[in-house]
């Protein structure tokens, strides 16, 4: 545990000074990418590898996050940071209303509930088009910030936050119940934990990172679209990194992220090819690799 | 005296099933009561419904004053029960210290580091239940015994005035087993209340202050240990009216070649052997019975026999010893294997079941042998429209066991068929077993904790006690030896 602290704070530092060594903006933009995707990745794997519930719609509180910005912006005009609050706040909100009666449920009707809400999220705002956007996308006025570096500091910060905090609170007392109650709920009860509501206040948790993430990319990128933010697609885009980093472990998510947007990056000559190799290695690396890349790292040392 | 726990007046209800039906007693602080019952008795479910974990649909459960009937398992917890698992599945990634420290946790959200008090009596506990010398080491590492021990720990962690034992020996060894009963007493011996649950009088008469016996959901019997062994009911309930045997003659087997031979069998389910260096024969047209209490190995034996888990030792069937064949192929090569848990389609029809079983022989043969079936089971043609989840359990179990014999096995292996069902069941089941050894070519092996009903069919008897056989003879010879030591 304590060797893995110092590797990310390691990794960490790496990542923060990199575009003071003068990368390029373009590779910057690929890091910042990668920095909102972690949070995304870490996210998820909160309620996935602790509490055992699979959340098939990341994409629903991102894309809450991000059109409740988006929209506090274009219509209302309010300053940044009150939308990016909004945003989260819509996140937040949604996913109280989607959580509270769908984690009451036993069996696999969490994950069909998810993947329901993402559906009609992306129905609503196709509906709505009027004050969303539609299809095309709401472009918002404002952005984060014009130069390539400072954007590349907010996300980055919003990383190591989202990081810190679920990293605490996943190796706390509070973690230790939800994975008491993951791995047998029976038993939990039976020693006194009301494992509902752990369970909710993990989404809770999911859902504030992903919410303010979503939120702050509608500024970085300066619009908010369902095929960015709200897609299926989307959401398994975020999963598939958190299961190849390493569930259960919050960092590997973020080694995860970075595999999956860089080699996006590098794999982009390929054209539609390029997603197909990503995810085709990500499905070998998950096939033949369960415990994802941070688990063959610490076989690795351990062997 | 301090508070103790009520129970009066419980009842469950599984569909048609009553599983608990007006089941009322109490525990005293400082007294340890025994919960007795065969197989499918209801004395599981009677400690679920105290827990929690099943909602009763009558009656109360009461702590003190406070009624907890119907509440969610975590209050009940709060309020002063603990429950300790037999099957359980520990954190594997947290030491054990760790996996003790959980059952101390406050049910808080804000909590981000244990108390320094809260790891101090995690120490306690575990130099209580004997476990400081393993507190950080993972549980996959550690030996069956002490993950029991680390349960005890567990329950007791939040010294609760009541404990919940469900079967704490099962797996045990002799030595280990009076580690674990001094455990038990201990707890007593702190003032608190204990409810041991095991299947039979004679492997608690020594720890229990008082002793109730369940049969079919009802109380049956109460007192001391002595005076419940004593009762008729429960003689009758364990050994049956009268045993009756009807076995044919060795010489009729004794020159052919068995059609299923189990050599040095062992299985281990994790750290727990289930079954050690077991061997058995079975000759064609044999009816042999495997006799055994609850937990004994039987279901464990018959799941090796059907390739439905991993073992070593040797099987051979029809002479051939086995090499690594599916489930499925085994089953077409002849074993069909009639589970205890019955394992039905539940949403589909009787019809529809039994169509299954018969699905891969041919049209003209398949109707030919469903009017047999019917014949056997007359019960099964009258209800052959009804879906099957509905049926009660006799008639579950005939549906078993026709769909079973519409596979044309050549050996049919039944588990524990009598499991919870009535006397009234037991005789049209025995009735048909009967008509199927003397009509049929078909090879029995049956698995049973009653032995009123595996004896008089079977041809030859083995007893299996703790994973190992212990016996193997006649069904006379068996009513002459072994029945006493039974109960």
């Amino acid at each position: 545990m304590k060797r893995q602290i110092i590797i990310s704070l390691v990794g960490l530092a790496i990542l923060g000074i990199a575009p003071l060594c003068g990368v390029s903006d373009y590779i910057t933009g690929v890091l910042t990418m990668i920095c909102f995707y972690a949070v995304f990745a870490m996210s998820w794997d909160l309620l996935f590898g602790y509490a055992g519930e699979v959340n098939f719609g990341p994409s629903f509180l991102i894309g809450l996050g991000a059109y409740g910005a988006g929209m506090a912006d274009s219509i209302y005009g309010w300053p940044v940071p009150l939308c990016i609050a909004a945003g989260t706040l819509a996140a937040l909100v949604g996913g109280l209303v989607l959580a509270v009666p769908a984690l009451r449920l036993r069996g696999p009707y969490f994950g069909l509930i998810t993947l329901v809400a993402v559906l009609l999220l992306q129905d609503a705002i196709v509906v709505f088009a009027g004050t969303t956007g539609g299809e095309i996308g709401l472009s918002v006025p404002d952005v984060l910030s014009v130069s390539a570096t400072v954007n590349f500091y907010y996300a980055f910060g919003l990383m190591a936050l989202a990081g810190v905090v679920i990293f605490t609170v996943a190796n706390s007392p509070f973690g230790l119940i939800l994975q008491a109650g993951g791995q047998d709920p029976v038993e939990a009860q039976a020693l006194g934990f009301n494992i509902v509501k752990h369970k909710i206040v993990a989404f809770m948790l999911s859902a504030l990172f992903s919410g303010l993430a979503g939120a702050m990319l509608v500024f970085y990128l300066g619009t908010a679209s369902v095929s960015a933010m709200v897609d299926i697609a989307v959401g398994i885009q975020v999963i598939i990194a958190a299961v190849l980093g390493g569930r259960r472990t919050i960092i590997g998510p973020v080694l995860g992220a970075a595999f999956l947007i860089g080699a996006g990056e590098i794999l982009r000559p390929l054209g539609q090819l390029s997603g197909f190799v990503v995810a085709a290695f990500a499905l070998g690396v998950i096939l033949v690799f369960p415990n994802g890349l941070l688990g063959l790292l610490q076989n690795r040392r351990r062997a | 005296m301090s508070r103790s726990l009520a129970v009066h007046g419980l009842t469950k209800r599984f569909g048609g099933l009553v599983a608990v039906n007006n089941v009322s007693f109490d525990v005293h602080a400082g007294e340890i009561l025994g919960l007795i019952g065969p197989n499918g008795s209801g004395k599981s479910t009677v400690m679920k419904l105290i827990m929690g974990i099943e909602r009763p649909n009558a009656g109360s459960v009461t702590l003190g004053d406070r009624e907890l009937a119907g509440r969610p398992s975590y209050e009940i917890a709060r309020a002063g029960i603990g429950i300790v698992f037999q099957h359980s599945r520990p954190l594997h990634r947290q030491t054990v210290l760790q996996n003790i420290l959980l059952g101390l946790l406050p049910d808080k959200l804000l909590a981000l580091r244990p108390s320094r008090a809260a790891e101090d009596r995690a120490r306690a506990i575990a130099a209580r239940v004997g476990l400081s010398h393993v507190l950080d080491r993972l549980p996959s590492t550690l030996p069956f015994a002490d993950l029991r021990r680390m349960e005890l720990a567990k329950a007791i962690a939040r010294d609760p005035q009541v404990v919940l034992v469900d079967e704490p020996f099962a797996g045990l060894t002799a030595g280990e087993v009076k580690d674990v009963s001094d455990l038990i007493c201990g707890f007593r011996d702190e003032g608190r209340a204990v409810l041991l649950v095991d299947h039979n009088v004679k492997s608690v008469a020594a720890m229990v202050d008082r002793v109730m016996a369940l049969y079919l959901g009802e109380t049956i019997a109460a007192g001391t240990a002595e005076e419940v062994m004593r009762d008729e009911t429960v003689r009758r309930v364990y050994l049956g009216g009268g045993i009756t045997t009807h076995e044919r003659p060795a010489s009729v087997f004794a020159q052919t070649a068995p059609v299923l031979e189990v050599q040095n069998l062992s299985v281990f389910y994790g750290k727990a052997q289930a079954l050690e260096n077991v061997n058995l024969i079975v000759h064609p047209g044999e009816f042999v019975s495997v006799v055994g209490l609850n937990g004994a190995g039987k279901t464990t034996l018959f799941n090796a026999i059907s390739g439905l888990v991993p073992y070593q030792g040797s099987i051979a069937w029809v002479g051939h010893k086995r090499t690594g064949q599916s489930a499925a192929q085994i089953a077409r090569g002849g074993i069909v294997h009639c589970p205890e848990t019955r394992e039905l389609f539940g949403d589909m029809s009787v019809a529809d079941n039994i169509e299954l079983g018969g699905l891969h022989l041919p049209k003209t043969e398949r109707a030919e042998r469903r009017d047999w079936l019917y014949d056997l089971f007359p019960i099964l043609k009258s209800r052959a429209g009804q879906i099957s989840r509905t049926l009660s359990g006799g008639e579950q179990q005939m549906l078993a066991i026709g769909r079973a014999l519409m596979m044309k096995p050549k050996l049919l292996i039944l588990d524990e068929p009598t499991l919870g069902l009535a006397p009234v069941i037991l005789g049209l089941l025995s009735e048909a077993l009967k008509r199927l050894r003397e009509q049929t070519d078909i090879t029995i092996l049956l698995g049973e904790q009653n032995i009123t009903f595996a004896l008089p069919h079977a041809d030859r008897v083995y007893v299996l006690e703790h994973a190992r056989m212990i016996w193997e003879g006649t069904p006379t010879c068996f009513a002459a030896e072994m029945a006493d030591g039974f109960l």
